[in-house]
């Protein structure tokens, strides 16, 4: 058992795959790809494999310290958003061809015309609990 | 009211009512809504038969349960109020539980939680916290491992060596929450070696006894990992390892040799050195043979090259790695350590920062990472 995030990025919808953004799909279209993402984490949830899951606003702020007594520096944001992520599933699996499987039913999503967008995901996996007998 | 002892009586107790007749699952759900009722009731009354007590409330509750199911379907009555009268619970109903929760059928996942649920008396929350998984998570995965085994007679001849994996898994592999689960292992353990007579169980015992008494050395103050050979020894705890020995001795004695009497003795043999210098490697090396005899695991190989690297200098060590695969998890931590006992510094660091992004673990990157960064800095 492993845990895996799912890391999804604004990239892909626009970039990798003819897909227009998703402001302009129809508000149907919209729907049923939000559905279908509730849909995944019930459903995982029923296998026992969800752990927690969340949708991040495109815009963020870069933050660095800049010295003792001084307020920290901010930055951005940034016009250039290929790389921002909209958003993150955890999941608790057997294995990495079971993490597989499910990312890649998570990237069918429906986009317009009910079509699965088959954006890409990223697949990391969590640096886990140290096992106790090692030699 | 000793929580522990409590949970002691829950694999009885579920056994006494699938003898009676009712269904695993419903017979599960019972008993823990019985826990959860002994937790707010004893403490104020506490039971002179605490089993007995248990029995009593699971039972009924299994029926109340049972009506309003056939309630809902709008059965007549279904289930006599007498409870049929059954044989006294006895070690053999603990055995089968213990095959039901670790039936082949199951994931690795789903075994250990069904275990530490029907057999370990825990809660499905407090399993959750300790795998880090949502509670409503680990609630599907236990309904859906009894549903698995559903079909399962109870009473069907199992595997030992399934239950053990299970058992090996809970005390090898999960977090750390208000529940120590390697003590939850070695209770289970130690409850299974009760109920049946099986060399390669008290093997696992030991093993668990022999690793466990040396937690309080395992982890410096600041949480990092202190290594075998750095660790002090003066903190291993002594009665563990003692019993740990007894255990084993006894198992040995059996001549049924099996892989976890022979991964037990070589924890006994490092138990045994007061120091990592006064370590009998030869004979660990020994041992580590006949490990790769009875599994032909690599992970076996891999840790034999260490052994080798030990006994017989660092060269025969490395000669014995060569023929591991190598791309096994830990592969280069072995070889960057066999490399700088060798004195070749830089190809050490090296293969420790490689090691180091391979880690499946951050206690053990960071240990490697640190390693690397030894060897760097001089």
């Amino acid at each position: 058992m492993a845990k895996y995030l799912m890391l999804k990025h604004y990239r892909s919808t626009s970039k990798s795959l003819d897909c227009a953004p998703m402001d302009q799909w129809t508000p149907d279209e919209v729907s049923a790809h939000i559905q279908y993402m509730n849909d995944f984490a019930a459903k995982l949830t029923e296998s026992g494999e969800f752990v927690d899951g969340q949708a991040l606003a495109p815009e963020g702020t870069w933050v660095r310290y800049d010295g003792e007594g001084r307020p920290p520096v901010t930055d951005g944001p940034f016009a250039e958003s290929k790389d921002l992520i909209a958003g993150w599933m955890v999941i608790d699996a057997d294995s990495y061809e079971r993490a597989v499987q499910l990312a890649g039913e998570l990237s069918a999503a429906p986009g317009p015309g009910g079509q699965p967008i088959r954006e890409w995901l990223e697949l990391r996996p969590f640096l886990g609990a140290p096992p106790t007998i090692t030699e | 009211m000793d929580d522990v002892l409590v949970r002691s009586l829950v694999p009885g107790v579920l056994g006494v009512l699938v003898r009676r007749g009712a269904d695993f699952a419903a017979a599960e759900d019972a008993v823990q809504e019985a826990l959860v009722e002994a937790v707010h009731s004893w403490p104020a009354a506490p039971p002179r038969d605490p089993r007995g007590w248990l029995v009593t409330v699971a039972w009924r509750r299994f029926l109340d349960a049972t009506r309003a199911e056939a309630t809902r379907r709008r059965r007549e009555e279904t289930v006599a109020d007498e409870p049929p009268s059954g044989p006294v619970p006895s070690a053999d109903d603990t055995l089968q539980l213990y095959f039901l929760c670790a039936h082949p059928s199951l994931t690795p996942a789903s075994a250990v939680a069904l275990t530490l649920r029907a057999v370990g008396g825990l809660t499905t929350r407090q399993i959750a916290a300790a795998y880090l998984v949502p509670e409503a998570t680990m609630a599907q995965r236990i309904s859906r491992a009894k549903r698995t085994v559903s079909g399962v007679r109870l009473d069907s001849p199992g595997d030992v060596a399934t239950v053990l994996r299970v058992l090996y898994l809970v005390f090898n592999e999960g977090y750390s929450g208000d529940v120590d689960l390697a003590a939850e292992a070695i209770r289970l353990t130690r409850q299974l070696a009760a109920a049946v007579d099986h060399p390669e169980v008290a093997g696992l015992l030991a093993l668990m006894l022999l690793h466990h008494a040396r937690r309080a050395a395992r982890t410096a103050t600041d949480g990092s990992l202190v290594p075998l050979a750095e660790q002090d020894r003066s903190r291993w705890d002594t009665a563990l390892v003692s019993e740990g020995v007894d255990v084993l001795q006894t198992a040995l004695a059996r001549d049924r040799l099996g892989e976890y009497q022979v991964q037990a003795a070589i924890a006994a043999l490092h138990a045994d050195a007061r120091s990592a210098a006064d370590t009998d490697w030869v004979q660990i090396v020994e041992w580590y043979d006949e490990l790769v005899r009875l599994t032909g695991s690599p992970v076996v190989r891999l840790n034999r090259a260490v052994a080798v690297g030990e006994a017989d200098g660092p060269r025969a060590g490395l000669a014995a790695l060569a023929e591991v695969d190598d791309a096994l998890p830990r592969h280069r931590a072995v070889a960057a350590y066999l490399h700088e006992k060798d004195g070749d510094r830089t190809t050490a660091a090296r293969l420790y920062a490689e090691a180091a992004a391979l880690a499946g673990n951050a206690a053990e990157r960071n240990h490697l990472t640190r390693q690397a960064a030894r060897l760097n800095s001089r």
